[in-house]
């Protein structure tokens, strides 16, 4: 059987529709089978429905994804609980701490993203993976600043992100490897995003998890959550009956 | 002494403008002694075996040891010569033949 390949992050407005269009024609070369756009809220129907026909036409699954920067607890929880149900794909973007250990704690997120390159800035540690790992939240990370930065500022972010997958692996929390590429010369066959993750420590049986079965999981995971026919975790409607 | 275990790796360029096979294997050195340095850029034992420039397919050869090394490497190169592209691998195979069957 095929792996299917999964770029969750493709870092372009949804309203632009041909940086969309030209991404999305990328992806498909390259192999991915699944990808996402990120929407932010104010989210219009029709921006998704045009982005879903253009990854159809293309023959790629287009998961809807939001992505919400909340500046505290409260901002994130209100946010949940508006929009979990219209996304297939939460993820959080952890600029503080108290943000960071409630999108960990969170049911509801499926992905936490640490944008800064400031070692204190990255709140992903042990205490957080605990959260995380009980909560079957994700660790996503972009792999565009592997390749944007250089030098120190590169170093510095390859030892953050060793620390970082070494302490997702002892507490067993998913990472997702995203491209987060805005432009399509970030852009990567599937395998060879999986192969800059070398750079931090993973082998290759994880390599290839994180741009495939840990990401298509969260996806089907949220969808059947999302379907109508489900009820709890582990039990879906299968069949209706009517009255005699 | 121990016979070293080659690997031959089949990449794609991915760019505007097409890069002499000089202009590239820089590239590729610099990318790998970047990530590595040069110890351990010595220790990849780098090769250029073919430079099809029409398809803009290459073929390079490593040993079978520093093989992710010189994945991750190639995946972290963002130019070519001065113009923005990017290094695909197509395949990897143990001989030039399998590989060429691959393609």
């Amino acid at each position: 059987m095929t792996r299917a390949f999964a770029d969750l992050h493709l870092r372009v407005n949804p309203k632009d529709q041909h940086a969309a269009q030209r991404l999305i024609t990328k992806a498909s070369k390259l192999g991915y089978r699944t990808i996402s756009i990120p929407f932010t809220y104010p989210v219009k129907e029709e921006d998704a429905a045009k982005l879903k026909k253009m990854c159809s036409e293309a023959e790629l699954d287009f998961v809807t994804r939001a992505d919400v920067k909340p500046r505290n607890e409260n901002e994130l929880t209100s946010f949940l609980r508006k929009f979990r149900r219209k996304f297939e794909v939460i993820c959080v973007v952890c600029d503080s701490k108290e943000v960071a250990r409630q999108a960990a704690k969170d049911r509801r997120v499926d992905l936490l993203n640490f944008p800064s390159l400031d070692y204190h800035k990255r709140f992903f540690d042990r205490a957080e993976a605990e959260l995380a790992s009980n909560s079957l939240a994700a660790l996503e990370i972009d792999v565009k600043l592997l390749l944007a930065l250089e030098g120190p500022a590169r170093i510095r972010l390859l030892s953050s992100l060793r620390r970082e997958a070494a302490i997702a692996k002892e507490f067993d929390v998913p990472l997702v490897v995203s491209s987060g590429a805005s432009e399509e010369r970030f852009m990567r066959m599937p395998k060879d995003m999986a192969s800059l993750t070398y750079l931090f420590g993973l082998n290759e049986a994880s390599a290839l998890k994180t741009v495939s079965a840990n990401v298509i999981a969260i996806v089907e995971r949220n969808r059947e959550k999302l379907s109508e026919r489900f009820v709890a975790p582990g039990i879906s409607i299968v069949k209706e009956g009517t009255d005699p | 002494m121990k016979r070293v275990k080659r690997r031959y790796l089949a990449l794609q360029l991915d760019s505007e403008g097409l890069p002499s096979e000089k202009e590239f294997m820089d590239a590729v050195w610099g990318a790998v002694s970047k990530l590595y340095g040069e110890v351990g850029a010595s220790l990849t034992g780098l090769a250029l075996i073919n430079f099809e420039a029409e398809r803009k397919v290459v073929v390079v050869r490593t040993s079978l040891v520093t093989l992710d090394m010189v994945r991750a490497s190639l995946a972290s190169i963002t130019s070519l010569a001065g113009v923005d592209a990017s290094v695909h691998v197509l395949a990897v195979s143990g001989t030039i033949k399998a590989l060429v069957r691959k393609l």
